[in-house]
C-alpha cells in the first residue's frame, strides 16, 4: 500500500503545553516543523491546568532560591527523581517563566508589579527548614489557559505549520529500530499520510483516561506511551499515578490545591481538620500522595460524609467572598456547575481521583528517548530520532509523586530543551532514516485491522471494563493479590480488544475511528501499569502496598523498567549525581 | 428521554437529517454532554467534538434548543423547562453559519481567520528585561474579562453581522481578543492595532445587537470591548 509522504525537518505531535514550547523554538530557528494534534491545540488537556507554575523566581520572597525548590522536588519524587534534571529544571526555570512573561502570559500580579506567587503543597524554604514557601507562579485559577493560549498565540506569531485535528496513530521505524516519523489520519478526510522527519517529538500528553474517575480531559488516552510500547520500547515508572487530594465527588473535575494554599483546609463528614492528625506541621499542604492517602483512611474509618461515606468536604468559605472570587474565580464557576455547592457558603465534596502520569517515556534532559540496552547497563542508549516531552516523558523529575505546579514548569522546561537540543543538531546535519515499504506496511497494520474488522465487542464496552478493573484494582491503596487478579483480567482484555469492532468504517470526521484507535493505545498504558504496579514490592510515593508498606531503599532506590516485549519490569539507577549542588540524600519523608 | 439530533455525514447523505434518539438518563439532571456520549454508546457513528468536559476547552460550542452554548456545562434543566423530564425534546443542532464537516461538527476555519487577523500575540518593541515585564495588578486588572475567552464560537456564531459578512467583519470573539491586546500595559503595537481595524467592516459592521453577550458561556462582552475599540479608534481620528 502506497500512501501520500509529507516531509520535515522535525514533528511533535501533540499540541499542549509541552509541544508547542517545542514547536516555538524550532520554528523560531526556520527549521521546516510541523505540529500535529488530535484536537485544536487550544483544546488540549493543559488548559485545564488552574493552579499555577511553581519556580523560584522571588518575587514572594526576594531570598528564594531554586536550590529549596529543588530540595522539595526530590524530596516530594520520594528520592526516584533524578537529580541532575531536577536540578536543571529548578535551575532554568525561572528564565523559562519570564520568557512567558514576555510572550504575553497574562499573570496575576503584586502591588510590585511582578508575578504572584502563591503556596502549593510540599513547599518550603531553606531545605525543609525555613516553613512554607509561596512558589506557584499563578494567573489567577486559569494559569493553564493562559499558559496554551499565549503559547499557540506565539506559534501563531512564528508561523509553526499546525496539522489540527490529525490523529497520530503509530511510529514508523526503519530495521534497525530508528525512528523515521508517524502514521497520521488527517481526521476532517480520513486521509492516512506517512509524516517523515529527522526528528520527531512525543508531547502527547497524559493517559488518566485509564481510570473510571480521572480529572483529565477525555482526551488523556496514552497515545504517545501506546505507540512507544507497541514499537517495542519501553516505559519508566509507569506504576506512578498521582491521584489529586481534590477531585470533586462524582464529576471527577479537579479544584486546585491551590484553594488550600489559599487557606482552604480539608474536613470530615464530624466538621475535624482532620489533616492536623496526619501531617503536623504542613497539614493540608502535606504532599499530594500524603493528603490523598489520609482522606482514603478518613473514609475507610468510616468519617467519609454523603449517604455513603464516600467524600470529606474542601472547606474555603472562611477566606471571604472577595478572596474566592479574585483569587479563584474559576473554581467557584466549576463547583456550582459540578457540585452544586457555592464556596462561598458551602464546603465542597472531594475524593482523591486520578490526576497524573509521573511515568512515561524515559528520557534525557535533551529529550532524548531512552531505550532497553542490554549489556550497556548505567550507560544509556538512545532512541535515534525519537523525543519526549512534558507528560508522556519521564525525565524524570517527579518520581515518585509530583508536586503541584511542578508539571507546568516541566512542560515549558524541556519542550524548550529538547527544541534547543534538536534545532542544534540539525544545525550539524541528522540523519533522516529511511524506512521501506514493508516497515510503513506494518505500521499501518492496526488501523487496517480495524477498518477491516467484521463484528466484535463495541469499543465503548471494552473502555468501561478496562476502566473500572484500574479502578478497582490498581487505585490509591494496592494490594498483591488484587493487583495480580487485575493483571489477568487485562490480557484477557488485550484478547477481547483485538477482536473487538469498528463499525462505522466511513471517513468524514469518524470520531468513532479515532476511539477505536484510542481504545488500543488505553490498553497498552494500563497493562504496563498493572505489571509494574505489581512488580514494584514497596510503598513509595504514590505506589502504597497494604503488603509492601514501607519505602525499600535497598531494593528499590531505583527506576522501575518495563519493557513490552517480554512483559518483565526492570530496573534502571535513578542520577543522584547534580552538577552545581550537592547530592540529595535520601531520608524519612515526613510533613 | 427524546434527543432530536442534526445529522449530516458527506460520505453516505445528500442532506441533512433530524435523528430522534430515547435515552434513558435516569432521571438524572445530566450535562448535554452526558447525554451526547450515552447517545454516541448506541450510536458510535454519531460525530461531535469534546476535550475537558468542563467548560475551559471549548471543543463542543453547538445550538442547544435554540441557543449556542457548551454541553458539556449545560445542564439539562437549565435548556428548557420540561427537557430533563422527558416532556419536551433535547434539540441539538451545529453552530449556525459555519458549513458543517459532519453532524455537530461544523468548519472553523472562518472563524479562526479572523482571530489570526487581529494579530493575537503580544507585540514588545523595547528589549525584554531580565525578569519580568512589571505590571500593576490595576493594569493587569483591565484584562480581566478579556484573556479567558476559550475561542468556542458560541458568540461570533449567534451574531447577525457575522452571518452576512463572515469575510469582512471580524466578529465578537476576535474583536475581543483585538481589546485583550489593546488593554495590556505590556504591549506596544497600539497604533498598529488599530490602523488595521480602521475601516467600515472590520468592526464597525456590529450593531450592538448583543446576542454575542448573551450566550457566552465564560460570561464575557464582546459588546464592552467593542465599544473600547470604537473609543479608542474615535479619540484617535480627532
Ligand atoms: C485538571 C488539571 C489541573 C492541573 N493543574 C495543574 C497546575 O495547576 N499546575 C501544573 O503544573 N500542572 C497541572 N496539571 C497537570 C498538567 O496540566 C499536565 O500535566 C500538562 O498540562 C500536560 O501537558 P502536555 O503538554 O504534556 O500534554 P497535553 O496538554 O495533555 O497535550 C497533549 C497533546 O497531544 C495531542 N495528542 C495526544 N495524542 C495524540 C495523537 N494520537 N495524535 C495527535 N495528537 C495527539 C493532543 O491533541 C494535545 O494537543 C493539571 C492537570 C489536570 C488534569
Ligand atoms: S453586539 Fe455586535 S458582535 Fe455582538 S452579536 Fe451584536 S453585532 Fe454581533
Ligand atoms: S467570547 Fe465567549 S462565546 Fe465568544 S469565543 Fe470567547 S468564550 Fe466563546
Ligand atoms: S468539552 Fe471542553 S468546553 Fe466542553
Amino acid at each position: 500500500m502506497s500512501i501520500r509522504t509529507i516531509t520535515f525537518d522535525a514533528i511533535v505531535v501533540g499540541g499542549g503545553g509541552a509541544g508547542m514550547r517545542a514547536s516555538l523554538q524550532m520554528a523560531q530557528s526556520g527549521f521546516k516543523t510541523a505540529l500535529i494534534s488530535k484536537v485544536f491545540p487550544t483544546r488540549s488537556h493543559t488548559v485545564s491546568a488552574q493552579g499555577g507554575i511553581t519556580c523560584a523566581i522571588a518575587s514572594a520572597d526576594p531570598n528564594d532560591d531554586w536550590r529549596w525548590h529543588m530540595y522539595d522536588t526530590v524530596k516530594g519524587s520520594d528520592y526516584i527523581g533524578d537529580q541532575d534534571a531536577i536540578e536543571y529544571m529548578c535551575s532554568v526555570g525561572p528564565e523559562a517563566v519570564f520568557e512567558l512573561d514576555h510572550m504575553g502570559l497574562p499573570f496575576s500580579r503584586t502591588e510590585e508589579g511582578r508575578i504572584y506567587q502563591r503556596p502549593f503543597g510540599g513547599q518550603s524554604k531553606n531545605f525543609g527548614e525555613g516553613g512554607q514557601a509561596a512558589r506557584t507562579c499563578a494567573a489567577a485559577d486559569r494559569t493553564g489557559h493562559a499558559l496554551l493560549h499565549t503559547l499557540y498565540q506565539q506559534n501563531l506569531k512564528n508561523g509553526t505549520q499546525v496539522y489540527s485535528e490529525w490523529y497520530a496513530a503509530e511510529l514508523v521505524k526503519d530495521g534497525q529500530g530508528n525512528v523515521c516519523g508517524v502514521i497520521a489520519i488527517c481526521i476532517e478526510t480520513g486521509e492516512t499520510v506517512f509524516f517523515k522527519a529527522k526528528a520527531t517529538v512525543f508531547a502527547t500528553g497524559g493517559s488518566g483516561r485509564i481510570y473510571a474517575s480521572t480529572t483529565n480531559a477525555l482526551i488523556n488516552t496514552g497515545d504517545g506511551v501506546g505507540m512507544a510500547l507497541r514499537a517495542g520500547l519501553p516505559v519508566q515508572d509507569i506504576e506512578m499515578w498521582q491521584f489529586h487530594p481534590t477531585g470533586i465527588a462524582g464529576a471527577g473535575v479537579l479544584v486546585t490545591e491551590g484553594c488550600r494554599g489559599e487557606g482552604g483546609y480539608l474536613i470530615n463528614k464530624d466538621g475535624e481538620r482532620f489533616m492536623e492528625r496526619y501531617a503536623p506541621n504542613a497539614k493540608d499542604l502535606a504532599s499530594r500522595d500524603v493528603v490523598a492517602r489520609s482522606m482514603m483512611m478518613e473514609i475507610l474509618d468510616g468519617r467519609g460524609a454523603g449517604p455513603d461515606g464516600d467524600h470529606v468536604f474542601l472547606k474555603l468559605d472562611h477566606l471571604g467572598e472577595e478572596v474566592l472570587h479574585s483569587r479563584l474565580p474559576g473554581i467557584c464557576e466549576l463547583a456550582i456547575t459540578f457540585a452544586h455547592t457555592d464556596p462561598v457558603k458551602e464546603p465542597i465534596p472531594v475524593v482523591p481521583t486520578c490526576h497524573y502520569m509521573m511515568g512515561g517515556i524515559p528520557t534525557n534532559v535533551h529529550g532524548q528517548a531512552i531505550k532497553l540496552s542490554a549489556g550497556h547497563e548505567g550507560q544509556d542508549q538512545f532512541v535515534n530520532g525519537l523525543f519526549a516531552v512534558g507528560e508522556v516523558a519521564c525525565v524524570s523529575v517527579h518520581g515518585a509523586n509530583r508536586l503541584g505546579g511542578n508539571s507546568l514548569l516541566d512542560l515549558v522546561v524541556f519542550g524548550r530543551a529538547a527544541g534547543l537540543f534538536i534545532e542544534d543538531a540539525l544545525r550539524q546535519g541528522m540523519t533522516q532514516y529511511e524506512p521501506s515499504n514493508d516497515d510503513i506496511d506494518q505500521a499501518l497494520s492496526r488501523v487496517r485491522r480495524w477498518d477491516e474488522s467484521q463484528g466484535g465487542e463495541s469499543v465503548a464496552s471494552l473502555r468501561k471494563e478496562l476502566q473500572s478493573t484500574m479502578q478497582n484494582h490498581f487505585g490509591v491503596f494496592r494490594k498483591g493479590d488484587l493487583m495480580h487478579e487485575g493483571v489477568s483480567k487485562l490480557a484477557e482484555l488485550r484478547e477481547r480488544v483485538a477482536k473487538a469492532h469498528l463499525e462505522d468504517k466511513s471517513q468524514s470526521f469518524n470520531t468513532a475511528r479515532v476511539e477505536a484507535l484510542e481504545l488500543d493505545n488505553l490498553l497498552e498504558v494500563a497493562e504496563a501499569t498493572a505489571i509494574a504496579a505489581e512488580g514494584r514490592r514497596e510503598s513509595r510515593g504514590a505506589h502504597a502496598r497494604y503488603d509492601f508498606p514501607d519505602r525499600d531503599d535497598e531494593n528499590w532506590l531505583c527506576h522501575s523498567i518495563y519493557d513490552p516485549l517480554t512483559k518483565q519490569l526492570g530496573k534502571r539507577a535513578v542520577n543522584f549525581e547534580p552538577k552545581t549542588v550537592d547530592t540529595f540524600q535520601p531520608k524519612a519523608r515526613t510533613y | 428521554m427524546k434527543v432530536s439530533i442534526y445529522r449530516y455525514n458527506p460520505d453516505t447523505d445528500r442532506e441533512p437529517t433530524m435523528k430522534e434518539y430515547d435515552v434513558d438518563t435516569q432521571g438524572k439532571d445530566l450535562m448535554v454532554l452526558d447525554v451526547l456520549n450515552l447517545v454516541k454508546e448506541m450510536d458510535p457513528s454519531l460525530g461531535f467534538r469534546r476535550s475537558c468536559r468542563e467548560g475551559v476547552c471549548g471543543s463542543d460550542g453547538m445550538n442547544i434548543n435554540g441557543k449556542n452554548g457548551l454541553a458539556c456545562i449545560t445542564s439539562l434543566s437549565s435548556v428548557a423547562p420540561g427537557v430533563k423530564e422527558g416532556k419536551k425534546a433535547l434539540v441539538l443542532r451545529p453552530l449556525p453559519g459555519l458549513p458543517v464537516v459532519r453532524d455537530l461538527v461544523v468548519d472553523m476555519t472562518m472563524f479562526y481567520n479572523q482571530y489570526e487577523k487581529v494579530q493575537p500575540y503580544l507585540q514588545n518593541s523595547t528589549p525584554a528585561p531580565a525578569i519580568e515585564r512589571l505590571q500593576s495588578p490595576e493594569e493587569r486588572a483591565k484584562l480581566d474579562g478579556l484573556y479567558e475567552c476559550i475561542l468556542c464560537a458560541c458568540c461570533s456564531t449567534s451574531c447577525p453581522s457575522f452571518w452576512w459578512n463572515p469575510d469582512k467583519f471580524l466578529g465578537p470573539a476576535a474583536l475581543l481578543q483585538g481589546y485583550r491586546f489593546l488593554a495590556d500595559s505590556r504591549d506596544t503595537a497600539t497604533e498598529e492595532r488599530l490602523a488595521r481595524l480602521d475601516d467600515p467592516f472590520s468592526l464597525f459592521r456590529c450593531h450592538g445587537i448583543m446576542n454575542c453577550v448573551s450566550v457566552c458561556p465564560k460570561g464575557l462582552n464582546p459588546t464592552r470591548a467593542i465599544g473600547h475599540i470604537r473609543s479608542m479608534l474615535l479619540e484617535r481620528g480627532i
